[in-house]
């Protein structure tokens, strides 16, 4: 039977693309690590994939800004490859770094298809400081692929610079209104607040944004470290063994990609 | 071509992090005058540009739209505001830029190129702020060793590009000189070689009828450090110890090598022989452990030294047998106490609290950058490290069964892999070697290296793969010493040659001395067969690595250095390994004069548990822990933070290496400077026996403990300082030995005095870390310390005793005591075995570490954890007949024992397994989230609120 392939990508300072890769064939897929330089010299090779991720780590230390350079990389390396997989229904994730280079080539970062603009960027935490601490996420998109649109889900954060901030506020209503907005940072509970229930100060509680296909998800959060039961963080406390709440965008996206790409 | 200047700063400068902190930062140096603060990167970029192609990198690439905005020149301050001052930050020349090198690539994707590029920070600070405030705060912003500052807005930064070096062969003119003389040379060279080892060197050089070059005395130097040789701890001892001579040939071959070659476990894979101790994890892979510290460069520069620290003890797995993966970090640190006013601090020291944030911050951004998660740790306060802060790294890593030996043979190509070489950390490893003096600051700034982890996992990525595929056969890092002491160590057994001016450079100007012995970062040096020289070259090339061939290994036995094809240098290994002259050494050791302090009794001891709870020591370090990447790799299990709002005091750290794989491998660390005050056997002891309970407690396998030390001692050229270190090497045999937990790796750092500008001397109190790691079956088993549920039941195992010297509760109090707490190694053994039948029998819902304050502090913690209470009564305690006053039982600190929460239908199987080791019933858990201590009387000595005791654990360090 055909297997859904997902291609990983690395480069000098990505960091999780073991655990990213392991998640992904936890839910069944075929993914694979491969260097940016090797997709640079054959980008031809994304044909054969359908799914790519942009993992954490600090993509070239984070230099000028988080993911900065590897985007600069992408958009000037492989912006018509990276359209013309969007455009071919496949799908792409990326994980707080990821999610950083994805909004910092646009790709994420623009709210307008046709105005090339970036409007959205991701910057300091209000803490000025990097935190790793577990969080609760309400879903707020009907279209996004990767998410259960219903069900609130617990992850941790590990980032210096996850605070999602807009050019206008025009930014936000139009994100809403195109159902761009996947995650926001709530409480166990399902209610808003300050920090730590936001734990960077992002705007409107943001934690996660998709494109307006929906096949494109960025999120700040670490799914790839909560797909085993014993990652939670007082799993020792619990009674429900089969809990792993990452496990499920992988999931998704893999179930969506066999339906729709095999 | 022209140098572009570019500015960008935020558009909400309301919001500008940087500036709030900057001013939060001036604040805490005791001026306020300054209201507001403004910042901004710069970036000088030297190309042909146009103005078009300019504005594109400025829009482009430096300056993110969304929230920022760009000047190309220079901004000046507004208007109106006279009072402005305006500081400029720069890397001094030579030092590494990796922001510097991400734009020129950067700007290559763009399409262009540039000649150079260098960044800064750049602050305005809007207040009145005279002459000597500016200074101060310069000193805050910048770091001397490393950053040009420039004030005002006149003059821009001189270019980063040096004058080439013209090669001038140098020997040096020992053959002649008197003691005097070669004193005077050793001092001048900074060599820090004393007069034998100087006169052991000219008479060697007199057999040979020549003078030394100058890099055949460097490296001698280096090869001979403390840091490197470890010449105090091979030196025959005479200790005199209550009326006795107690002689040793070689004091850590009969004390600390002696127990693991007297336990001769199997599972023992590589000890003592390697950058790191290798031991067996499963069928398939082995994994090693290495702790190091790197305490003189972190007083200089902590951010810088802390970084290169974690940066450095990562290249020791890296460097063991033919390379491991890291999986999991370790940091310990000890500061002198953070809140202090800067009249208190003596001349040439950073204050507590900037090495503090500056050594968290470095640790923080090398060690997840390169994305290994930082899970156990530890901070110590005492004002006596106020003029040596200690900083141990340690790091474990995983690697195949038969990757875990390498060797290098003649023919074999040297090759170094990863960062350049540059003026750097020159003179690290003979520096590190001395003590400390006011003076430092300036003279050794060139000693301070600087670290980009970037580089260092570029290099980890590839050399894996090179690895796995066979590429090399033998490797090491390039640590203290550089080039000097890595190539000089492969090349030990069969001799190398090297040419000198094939090692790159990270910019010109540096003669062949400095380039041979720069302690320049993420180096490591690979020996590889020339038919697979083009294989490996395409494995690092692909991935951006530099990978270069700078000699070969040749079987003469002899070190021979050339440059540009003339020789410079050329020394037998046998000397350069072996000459170092043997030392005999004196130590003697008294029991100080302490006497237990007599405190009234009280009827109520909230108050102290509550001091307790907030002093330093015991605080909560959520603030340090949660900027470390604690779960990257996707491998936690135990995570440093525990319990129901994931704030809760880990004993130890389980991390699962292999998604494939339910076995886990524990961390932990025991540590107790106070203790050493009374007696250094007993403060060794007990920090293994705290080690060994850490690991217990979270379900670890007590039979597969290997142990790591890390002594850190001030001036052991003094007797009675030796003796304290003899005393402890003493305690780490018998209690290895007791455990059956042999040391496998270690390393000392001596001479951690400093000495003020008056005279006096500051020593650091005796220090011993132990650092422990062992097995977990199945990670699934794992126990936690935080209580789980009401009804279940609390019991003590182990022995309470009258032993409050060195505890908490006299520090609170004013004083230190005497009756520091011992070990009953057979009992402390027993009950570690039994503990873990218990855990892994499913008998215990929770499980606490006995340790710093005693059974009331472990209560309090367990509780808060849980977010549940506590009624418990002393009567349930086995203790000693000594033991009848409540604060005794409270607050006293004995080893080997463990606080057990066990649910009621799991009682009869735990009492009965714990038949033969001591076991108290105590109490039990309770829904109310109060915690009560009944004393014999049954009247109720603690009775708190657990969400006070949390505040005032959580409140000291929440910064």
């Amino acid at each position: 039977m055909a297997q859904v392939k997902v291609l990983v990508l690395r480069a000098a300072g990505i960091n999780c693309d073991m655990e990213t890769e392991h998640a992904f064939g936890l839910a069944g897929a075929l993914a694979q690590r491969v260097h940016i330089n090797r997709v640079i010299e054959r980008p031809e090779m994304l044909e054969d994939f359908h799914i790519m991720v942009f993992p954490g780590g600090f993509s070239y230390g984070d230099d000028v800004a988080a993911g900065k350079i590897l985007a600069n990389q992408v958009t000037h390396h492989l912006s018509d490859r990276m359209r013309d997989f969007i455009a071919g229904g496949k799908l792409i994730l990326g994980i707080c770094n990821g999610f950083q280079v994805l909004v910092k080539t646009g790709i994420l970062g623009r709210v307008d298809d046709v105005c090339d603009e970036q409007m959205i960027t991701i910057t300091d935490n209000d803490s000025g400081k990097f935190e790793d601490r577990w969080i609760w996420l309400e879903p707020s998109s009907e279209k996004c692929v990767f998410i259960n649109p219903d069900t609130r889900i617990y992850l941790p954060i590990a980032h210096g610079e996850g605070k999602v901030v807009f050019k206008n506020s025009g930014v936000l209503n139009k994100l809403k209104a195109d159902g761009r907005v996947a995650f926001r940072y709530v409480d166990e509970q399902g209610n808003f607040g300050g920090f730590p229930v936001n734990p960077n100060g992002s705007t409107d509680s943001i934690a996660a944004l998709c494109d307006t296909t929906g096949r494109v998800l960025g999120l700040m959060p670490h799914p790839e470290r909560f797909v085993r039961f014993t990652q939670h963080p007082h799993w020792s406390r619990l009674e429900d063994k089969a809990r792993a709440d990452g496990r499920m965008i992988f999931e998704n996206a893999v179930r969506y990609a066999e339906k729709n790409l095999l | 071509m022209r140098q572009w200047r570019f500015e960008v700063y935020g558009r909400d400068q309301e919001n500008d992090i940087c500036a709030k902190q900057v001013i939060e930062d001036i604040l805490e140096l005791g001026i306020n005058s300054v209201e507001q603060a403004q910042s901004a990167k710069v970036f000088l970029i030297e190309a042909d540009f146009d103005d078009e192609f300019a504005r594109r990198v400025a829009r482009e690439l430096l300056c993110d739209n969304v929230c920022q905005d760009f000047c190309i020149g220079k901004t000046t301050p507004p208007a109106g505001l006279a009072k402005a001052t305006t500081v400029e930050v720069h890397l001094k020349s030579g030092v590494t830029d990796p922001v510097a090198q991400s734009i020129i690539t950067a700007i290559e994707d763009m399409g262009s190129s540039c000649k150079s590029v260098m960044t800064g920070r750049k602050y305005v600070l809007f207040g009145e702020l005279s002459q000597e405030q500016t200074s101060r705060i310069i000193r805050r912003l910048s770091n001397d060793c490393i950053e040009d500052v420039i004030i005002g807005t006149e003059a821009e930064p001189p270019s980063p590009l040096a004058e080439p070096y013209e090669f001038q062969f140098r020997t040096i003119t020992i053959t002649d000189l008197d003691n005097a003389q070669l004193e005077k040379l050793s001092k001048d060279m900074d060599l820090f070689l004393n007069i034998i080892e100087m006169r052991t060197i000219q008479k060697h050089y007199q057999s040979l009828s020549r003078e030394p070059s100058d890099v055949e005395l460097e490296t001698l130097a280096q090869t001979w450090s403390e840091h490197c040789v470890h010449k105090t701890f091979k030196s025959s001892v005479d200790l005199e110890f209550e009326g006795e001579t107690i002689h040793f040939d070689n004091l850590i071959k009969e004390t600390v090598f002696k127990v693991t070659e007297d336990l001769n476990k199997d599972w023992c894979i590589s000890v003592f022989a390697d950058n790191a101790g290798v031991v067996g994890f499963d069928e398939t892979d082995a994994i090693c452990f290495k702790v190091e510290t790197h305490n003189h460069p972190s007083a200089l520069d902590p951010y810088g030294g802390a970084a290169t620290g974690i940066g450095g003890v990562l290249r020791d797995p890296m460097g063991t047998g033919l390379g491991a993966k890291p999986i999991a970090n370790t940091d310990v640190f000890c500061f002198a106490e953070p809140e202090k006013s800067f009249d208190e601090i003596p001349k040439g020291l950073l204050h507590p609290k900037r090495i503090m944030k500056g050594v968290v911050s470095g640790v923080r951004d090398y060690g997840n950058r390169m994305g290994i998660p930082t899970v156990n740790g530890a901070v110590y306060f005492d004002d006596r490290y106020i003029g040596n802060p200690l900083v141990f790294c340690g790091n474990i890593g995983i690697m195949p069964n038969d990757k875990c030996f390498g060797d290098a043979e003649p023919g074999d190509l040297v090759m170094v892999v990863g960062g350049r070489t540059g003026r750097d950390g020159i003179h690290g490893a003979t520096f590190s070697s001395g003590a400390m003096t006011h003076e430092h600051e300036t003279i050794f700034s060139h000693a301070v290296q600087i670290g980009n982890a970037i580089t260092e996992k570029k290099v980890l990525d590839t050399l894996l793969q090179a690895r796995d595929a066979g590429l090399y056969v033998a490797i090491t890092d390039c640590g203290a010493g550089g080039l000097s002491s890595a190539v000089g160590e492969m090349g030990e057994k069969v001799g190398v040659e090297v040419d000198i001016e094939k090692i790159p450079l990270k910019y010109a100007g540096l003669n062949y001395t400095e380039t041979w012995i720069s302690e320049a970062q993420e180096r490591m040096v690979i020996a590889v067969k020339p038919e697979r020289l083009e294989e490996v070259g395409e494995i690092f090339a692909g991935e951006n690595v530099e990978a270069t061939v700078i000699g070969r290994f040749t079987g003469d036995k002899k070190l021979t250095l050339r440059y540009a094809g003339e020789q410079v240098g050329r020394i037998d290994m046998e000397f350069l390994h072996n000459g170092v002259p043997k030392y005999s050494r004196k130590a003697c050791w008294e029991k100080p004069a302490v006497t237990e302090p007599v405190i009234k009794a009280k009827d109520n001891y909230n108050d102290d548990l509550l001091r307790i709870l907030s002093s330093y020591n015991v605080a909560s370090k959520e603030w340090v822990i949660r900027q470390y990447d604690h779960e990257v790799q996707g491998s936690s299990v135990v995570k440093p933070l525990v319990g129901i709002t994931n704030d809760g005091p880990s004993d130890a750290a389980v991390v699962k290496p292999k998604f494939n794989s339910d076995k886990g491998v524990a961390i932990s660390c025991g540590m107790n400077p106070f203790y050493g005050d009374i007696d250094p056997y007993w403060m060794a002891m007990s920090g293994i026996d705290e080690a060994v309970r850490n690991i217990v407690c979270v379900g670890a396998r007590p039979d597969r403990i290997a142990l790591l030390d890390n002594f850190c001692w001030g001036d052991c050229n003094k007797p009675e300082v030796f003796g304290s270190l003899v005393r402890a090497a003493q305690a780490c045999y018998d209690g290895a030995m007791g455990f059956e937990a042999p040391f496998i790796s270690g390393k000392d750092s001596l001479n951690n005095n400093f000495i003020c500008d008056d005279g006096t001397e500051i020593s650091i109190p005796a220090t011993l870390l132990i650092s422990a790691m062992s097995i977990v079956d199945d990670v699934n088993k794992c126990v936690t310390m935080d209580l789980k549920n009401s009804g279940n039941l609390l019991f003590v195992v182990g022995l309470t005793k009258n032993e409050l010297g060195g505890s908490h509760y006299y520090k609170v109090n004013g004083s230190l005591g005497a009756s520091v707490p011992m070990v009953d190694i057979k009992v402390a053994a027993k009950t570690a075995e039994k503990m873990h039948k218990a855990i892994t029998g499913g008998l215990v819902a929770s499980c606490h570490d006995c340790s710093e304050g005693g059974l009331a502090i472990a209560l309090a913690e367990m509780a808060f954890a849980g977010g549940l209470g506590i009624e418990a009564d002393l009567r349930g305690v086995i203790k000693d007949d000594d033991c009848s006053r409540a604060e005794v039982v409270l607050f006293s600190e004995s080893n080997s024992r463990y606080i057990v929460e066990v649910k009621p239908e799991n009682y009869d199987a735990f009492v009965r397994l714990m038949l033969d080791v001591p076991l108290g019933e105590i109490g039990k858990v309770v829904d109310s989230k109060t915690l009560t201590v009944k004393d014999s009387a049954g009247k109720a000595v603690v009775d708190i609120e657990t969400d006070k005791l949390k505040q005032a654990w959580q409140k000291p360090l929440k910064w």
